[in-house]
């Protein structure tokens, strides 16, 4: 059954890239709709039903080595979940005909690399995937064609080779010490030799290469420009799910249950998410472009997720998991606002809006709802994995690294309510009179996930219980 | 041997003889591999890179070529000032290591089951030659996308 | 190396550094004696570095073809 979540979309792939009528390329993009929504639906419906009670058809002949547990399932929704939104998006915003086919291809790819990296059994295998999604990536920030978008893409290359690169490294050390490189083999020989200089070794340079993919502080170099200059539906796909996948599931993978959480790395771990809170709140501060600003918030969001998965007590990595949830949902949200308000007003300058809020409903209050969420205000999905992370780190010692998240938490809340203020409250500028709201295609996906996000909120203890426990189980 | 292979290649000014210099160190890398009972993989390593990549090398180049007297000049000065720190780097590192060693003890594990034809280890590894067929099929799609406005 | 100010040339030093990431993975194949995995890895990884670098090289194409040149120091433009 698994395998289905990558040979599916993977068929549909090949068979919509051979020549066929025009009219089989329309149903293309409902197609892969259908394909992206039934994944979720597969997530949904699996706490109530033993899928492995199914006999696999495809077992015959191809037998691969995938694993689903409670951590796979959460992301593999997510991914279910933006990458719909992300389709949704392209189909409003990218003008119709071979560009949006060459989009909804590399969307296709990266969604079964992604589902293959939450479903892998190896490093190595999570490797393979991880660059698949990357090479996905670098050509889809590109497809902008701008001279910005080049450069964002050709900088992402270059620091994602670097961390691969680090990776490769890792794994090999790794595989000198276990002679395999399944989870279960890497598990075992680290814990036998859990002192040896080399694991150590081949730890730091996993952190170090999965830092850098995750875009965590100091190595987020390539973070800002990337979300920033590609087109609007790659930066909610980006934003949403790639970086979290490919860093932050595999950080957290590897770390959590290959690993576990020596002293040294928790502190790592727990600086330099720290820093990432920090320094992403800083500069998105300074910021007067909607994307950018988006993008540092990531920065700090990550930051989050990090700082708890360093603080490793159950607790804290189920407050990173579901801030992860969380933040694929209201991060991808806000991206799509900022779409709406690209296409309508043909910028992102913050500078030039105000009032927008009267002009645009669904925009201005679904993203009220988004900034409150990243805020962390009740009774919003936000506040809950917030307060969790929190009292993790209390309950745990950390006070200090507790303290810090809390008003950093405060800040972006002021920061977001005035930046909110200026550009959809307040008076209508010059020049803005005839804006409209951008459109029921864009409106869709911003309600949906508008819903979600007050949905989570609202049903936690639901949620808790549902997902996260199993998860809070599978962890030693 | 590798070592000074790579370092030339790094430093050469002139960006051609910087690929062949890339051929050359994937040469001795497939040699070297091929003593280290590998031999398939030396095989793949030698086409692979001291071929097909060239070739990618060489039509980028050609299509961006841009020789100017200036760059050249130039080049020497940031060599001078940057690989002043790169043979310090590698001395340090290198030091590290040598100290770390007598502490360094690692079990090797047990060895596992001998595969002898490479090939059937390939039956376990489904997943992996997925991902490059996946791989393959994203990079084409991609370049295709990349390049597609030259025909509209 | 991989900081050079030819686009071109950060490539090639990064293709070497994938080299040498390879020959550490057929070590430890040979050290641990399971040469059959090692050599399985490595042309993953042959096939995978091929590919990335296809695109990278597509990718600085299409940068010259925008910017008519490949020179790091030039390109660095910042919108703020």
């Amino acid at each position: 059954m698994p395998s289905l979540l990558i040979l599916l979309p993977l068929a549909v792939l090949v068979i919509f890239n051979l020549p066929l009528g025009m009219a089989m390329r329309r149903l293309y993009y409902w197609i892969v709709a259908t394909v992206l929504v039934a994944q979720g639906f597969f997530v949904a419906v699996t706490p109530f039903f033993d899928w492995k009670a199914l006999n696999d058809p495809l077992a015959m002949f191809f037998e691969y080595k995938l694993s689903i547990d409670a951590f796979s399932l959460i992301m593999l929704f997510i991914i279910a979940l933006v990458a719909s939104v992300s389709l949704q998006v392209a189909r409003y915003t990218i003008e119709p005909g071979r560009k949006t086919e060459g989009f909804i291809n590399l969307l296709l790819v990266t969604v079964i690399g992604m589902n293959a990296i939450v479903m892998a059994n190896g490093i190595f295998s999570l490797y393979v995937f991880v660059e698949v999604v990357a090479v996905s990536s670098f050509i889809l920030i590109a497809m902008n064609k701008s001279k910005f978008a080049m450069e964002g893409a050709f900088k992402y290359l270059i620091l994602s080779a670097v961390a691969s690169v680090m990776i490769l490294f890792a794994i090999a050390i790794l595989f000198f010490i276990s002679g395999d490189t399944s989870f279960s083999s890497v598990q075992s020989a680290a814990k036998v030799q859990a002192a040896s200089a080399y694991v150590k070794i081949a730890m730091m340079l996993l952190i170090a290469g999965l830092f850098i993919k995750s875009g965590i502080v100091p190595f987020h170099g390539w973070l800002p420009d990337a979300y920033t200059e590609s087109q609007a539906p790659v930066s909610v796909l980006l934003a949403g799910i790639v970086t979290k996948t490919v860093g932050v599931y595999a950080l957290i993978r590897l770390m959590y249950y290959v690993f576990g959480m020596s002293p040294a790395a928790q502190k790592i771990l727990m600086f330099a998410g720290a820093l990432s809170i920090v320094v992403g709140a800083l500069a998105a501060i300074t910021q007067k472009n909607f994307k950018k600003m988006l993008a540092y918030s990531s920065v700090s969001q990550m930051g989050y997720i990090i700082l708890a998965l360093g603080c490793g007590t159950t607790m804290a990595i189920i407050g990173a998991v579901f801030h992860l949830l969380n933040h694929a949902i209201f991060k991808s949200l806000l991206f799509v606002n900022s779409a709406s308000v690209e296409k309508s007003l043909g910028t992102v300058d913050m500078e030039k809006m105000g009032g927008l809020g009267q002009k645009m409903p669904v925009t201005g209050f679904t993203s009220v709802i988004a900034f409150l969420s990243t805020a962390g205000i009740p009774p919003l999905s936000g506040f809950w994995s917030k307060l969790i992370i929190i009292t993790a780190l209390w309950t745990a010692g950390n006070t200090g690294y507790a303290a810090l998240a809390l008003v950093s938490s405060i800040i972006t809340l002021g920061y977001f309510l005035s930046m909110q203020s200026m550009a959809f409250f307040g008076q209508v500028r010059n020049g803005l009179e005839d804006v409209k709201e951008s459109g029921m295609g864009l409106a869709i996906p911003q309600a949906i996930l508008a819903i979600v996000t007050i949905g989570i909120g609202l049903l936690f203890p639901v949620i808790y219980n549902l997902f996260l426990m199993p998860l809070g189980n599978i962890l030693r | 041997m590798l070592l000074m292979a790579i370092v030339w290649t790094v430093m050469t000014p002139r960006l051609l003889r910087s690929v062949v210099g890339l051929a050359a160190v994937s040469v001795i890398l497939s040699m070297i591999m091929f003593y280290m009972d590998s031999p398939l993989a030396a095989v793949f390593e030698l086409s692979v890179c001291a071929g097909l990549i060239p070739v990618i090398f060489f039509t980028t180049i050609s299509f961006t070529q841009r020789v100017g007297q200036e760059e050249l000049i130039e080049r020497k000065k940031i060599i001078f000032r940057q690989y002043v720190y790169l043979p310090i780097i590698l001395a340090v590192v290198a030091v590290v290591m040598l100290l770390s060693k007598p502490v360094v003890d690692f079990v090797f594990p047990t060895a596992p089951v001998v595969q002898d034809v490479r090939k059937v280890l390939w039956d376990d590894r489904h997943l992996d030659l997925l991902g490059q067929i996946i791989i393959i099929l994203a990079g084409a799609l991609g370049i295709v996308a990349l390049f597609k406005e030259t025909k509209k | 190396m991989v900081m050079s100010f030819n686009l071109i040339r950060t490539l090639i030093g990064l293709e070497i550094l994938i080299k040498v990431a390879t020959l550490f993975i057929v070590l430890a194949g040979h050290v641990t004696g399971n040469t059959a995995l090692a050599q399985a890895l490595v042309v993953t990884l042959i096939v995978i570095e091929v590919v990335v670098m296809v695109v990278a090289g597509g990718l600085v194409l299409c940068i010259y073809r925008s910017n008519r040149t490949i020179n790091a120091n030039e390109l660095v433009n910042r919108k703020g």
